[in-house]
């Protein structure tokens, strides 16, 4: 079965095709920029359609993509990832990096209590690290409880 | 004489103690970096970069950090290689075929001592060609118009794919999407924005930094969490560390030619440490024959490989001050380190900024004198530190790319970016889709489009301008043949297979 290598070119193919129109609708070159803002993208853009159209006519074979229960387990980590992102404005440096680090830690390694201070030690590790010793400007705590 | 002055000037700017502790602290670094596997020379230099930044170090002193990293990740690189089996980071595989069976021979601390010396004469003699070298060529791009350096980035793409992949239709893509995002937000020559679908955020643009954590750091951590870090085995017992004078006094010649392909494979846009390391040890083994027993264990193997890839770094980073295209991942990385300190790399570099050029150079030739002492009498400090597993290293590089890339823009949006980055990353490595392109492509794309848009406002709109001068000529040729020649070539080269912790270099 040789899919991946397919579905992914003609998605690129669609993102090319609109990368292309949205290039057409830009302005003209003039004299002093003879090919302006629109002859570079849309020229990118078919590189990318004609490269894709290769992969889908001569596709590698089936990358090993993991199964099932490891995609979810890459989700997961992703959405946590996102949510850090999230949170680390409002809620200050150390709960959110000590939560983050614990979960990968865990995903990597599924031992409970062992991730549990890794992502304690790493958090204040290095906000110490970063804080004091580089001299960045992190806040440790929620903006609420800091005042 | 010359070069000696030049060379007065950068010892002067890089024996400041400033100067000297990063590079220290570099080459430390970098020498952990380069042994831990799951983190190569590009990520490590990488994640880097923000905190870099954060520090507010003046141009000087960020490269002599960064550069020592580099360095000393290709010498650190080794260390994993000869006592786990498994590589550092990509150039460090050729190093496996010998290091290992020594290793298990009883001889880690030999094979350890034999490529730490390699490392330094290829890196000594690298950084030497590179004084020499790069004001030649500087002095040659000064002929280059718009046309030229358009088709100097051509060639750069077409050689940089067409080794990195084993298929050229997902080169050519990673190049194009790569420049796709390097066009997206405010067009500078035209104030028109562009491809930012109406979102604030992306009007100045995808930051590179964003994208090369996310693409070479982040997206680690998404392998590791796959294969639960299972690629970290027991290791090898290392006694005590002694020094083989005679053994490696056995591998003087090898060392010196490997240091010479070594570093003609790095100045060679898109060839690499890899190829480096690669060419040299496939040379030796020729010239050793069937009776020199490479890949039992012997010194001449554990010699070559080293010799070459540090080389290879060395000669790397003259198409990088030189022309300002990288020659490899970790340049490309370099390259981007320049481009934040708004110094760009070319010809005028070695005219407008000498101090950055010869204070670099100085404080390399410094850094390998540090790194030989790191590597040979320390050496069982970094055997400590590779002990580290993987659940404690991924979430910290995981958690220290964050705090770098948020402490650089304060913005959520640019670290939901990096994730994004690294899910696309770690996508493509499972495609065999190679990511160096992308971040050449997002790197290149503004300047490569100026040009393009220089030459035809100059020519009037006649595209035959952009073929007709005889360098521009050869570069396009140059371009066809490095992209063409590797799908012919690869039946015959067969590039050895990849692990999944090693990292494009």
């Amino acid at each position: 079965m040789i899919r991946t290598d397919r579905i992914f070119g003609v998605v690129v193919i669609l993102v090319a095709l609109a990368y292309i129109a949205s290039a057409y609708n830009l302005p003209p070159g003039n004299i002093f920029d003879k090919l302006g803002p629109k002859v570079f993208p849309i020229i990118v853009g078919i590189g990318m359609a004609l490269s894709a159209a290769a992969m889908i006519l001569k596709p590698d074979a089936e990358p090993d993509w993991p199964a099932a229960k490891s995609l979810l387990s890459l989700a997961f980590a992703t959405a946590v990832m996102i949510g850090y992102a999230y949170a680390l404005r409002p809620s200050g440096f150390l709960i959110p990096t000590a939560i983050v680090a614990a979960i990968l830690s865990f995903q990597i390694d599924p031992k409970p209590q062992r991730a549990a201070i890794i992502g304690v030690g790493l958090s204040v590790g290095l906000f110490v690290i970063f804080k004091y010793a580089l001299g960045l400007g992190l806040v440790a705590l929620p903006r609420a409880l800091m005042g | 004489m010359e070069l000696l002055s030049n060379l007065a000037l950068g010892f002067d700017v890089a024996l400041s103690p400033l100067t000297l502790v990063l590079a220290v602290v570099g080459c430390f670094l970098g020498t952990i970096i380069g042994a831990l596997p799951g983190l190569g020379p590009s990520n490590g230099v990488a994640i880097l970069i923000p905190i870099t930044f954060s520090l507010g170090l003046d141009a000087t002193a960020a490269l002599v950090l960064l550069t020592s990293v580099y360095y000393g990740a290709m010498y650190g690189g080794r260390i994993s290689s000869i006592l786990l089996n498994i590589p550092g980071d990509e150039p460090a595989m050729m190093t496996t075929l010998d290091g290992y069976p020594m290793a298990k021979a009883g001889r880690a601390g030999d094979a350890l001592v034999i490529s730490g010396v390699a490392s330094f004469v290829g890196a000594l003699l690298a950084t030497i060609a590179l004084a020499m070298v790069a004001p030649f060529l500087a002095r040659i791009a000064y002929k280059f118009g718009p046309a030229e350096y358009f088709a100097l980035y051509a060639l750069a793409f077409a050689t940089l794919g067409g080794m990195a992949s084993n298929n050229q239709a997902k080169a050519a893509l990673a190049s194009f999407i790569g420049l796709a995002i390097a066009l997206i937000g405010l067009d500078n020559n035209s104030g028109f924005y562009r491809f930012t679908g109406g979102n604030l955020h992306l009007a100045d643009g995808i930051d590179f930094l964003v994208a090369i954590v996310g693409l070479f750091a982040v997206s680690e951590v998404f392998i590791f969490i796959e294969t639960h870090g299972k690629s970290s085995a027991a290791g090898v017992k290392l006694g005590k560390v002694t020094v083989p004078w005679a053994e490696m006094w056995s591998t003087r010649w090898t060392m010196i030619r490997s240091s010479i392909v070594g570093f003609v494979a790095g100045v060679l846009p898109g060839a690499g440490a890899s190829l480096g390391s690669f060419m040299t040890y496939m040379m030796e083994k020729g010239i050793a024959g069937e009776k020199g027993g490479f890949g039992t264990g012997v010194a001449k193997g554990v010699a070559a490989p080293e010799a070459g890839n540090n080389a290879a770094a060395g000669g790397a980073l003259v198409p990088m001050l030189t022309l300002g295209v990288p020659g490899s991942g970790t340049t490309a990385v370099l390259l981007a380190v320049l481009m934040t300190l708004n110094i760009t790399p070319g010809p005028t570099l070695f005219a407008d900024r000498p101090e950055v050029v010869w204070g670099l150079i100085a404080s390399l030739l410094i850094a390998n004198f540090v790194l030989l002492a790191m590597n040979v009498p320390m050496v069982k400090v970094f055997v400590k530190i590779l002990m580290v597993p993987p659940a404690i290293l991924l979430p910290g590089v995981t958690m220290v790319s964050f705090v770098g890339i948020y402490s650089l823009s304060g913005s959520y949006f640019d670290l939901v970016l990096m994730i994004v980055f690294g899910v696309m990353g770690y996508a493509f490595r499972k495609m065999d889709i190679p990511t160096v392109p992308v971040i050449l492509g997002i790197l290149l794309g503004y300047q490569m489009e100026n040009n393009l848009r220089h030459a035809m406002t100059l020519s009037g709109g006649d595209w035959t301008y952009l073929f007709s001068s005889p360098i521009a000529a050869v570069l396009w040729v140059a371009a066809a043949a490095g992209f063409i020649a590797p799908m012919f070539l690869r039946g015959v080269l067969k590039r050895p297979p990849v692990p999944d912790s090693a990292n494009e270099d």
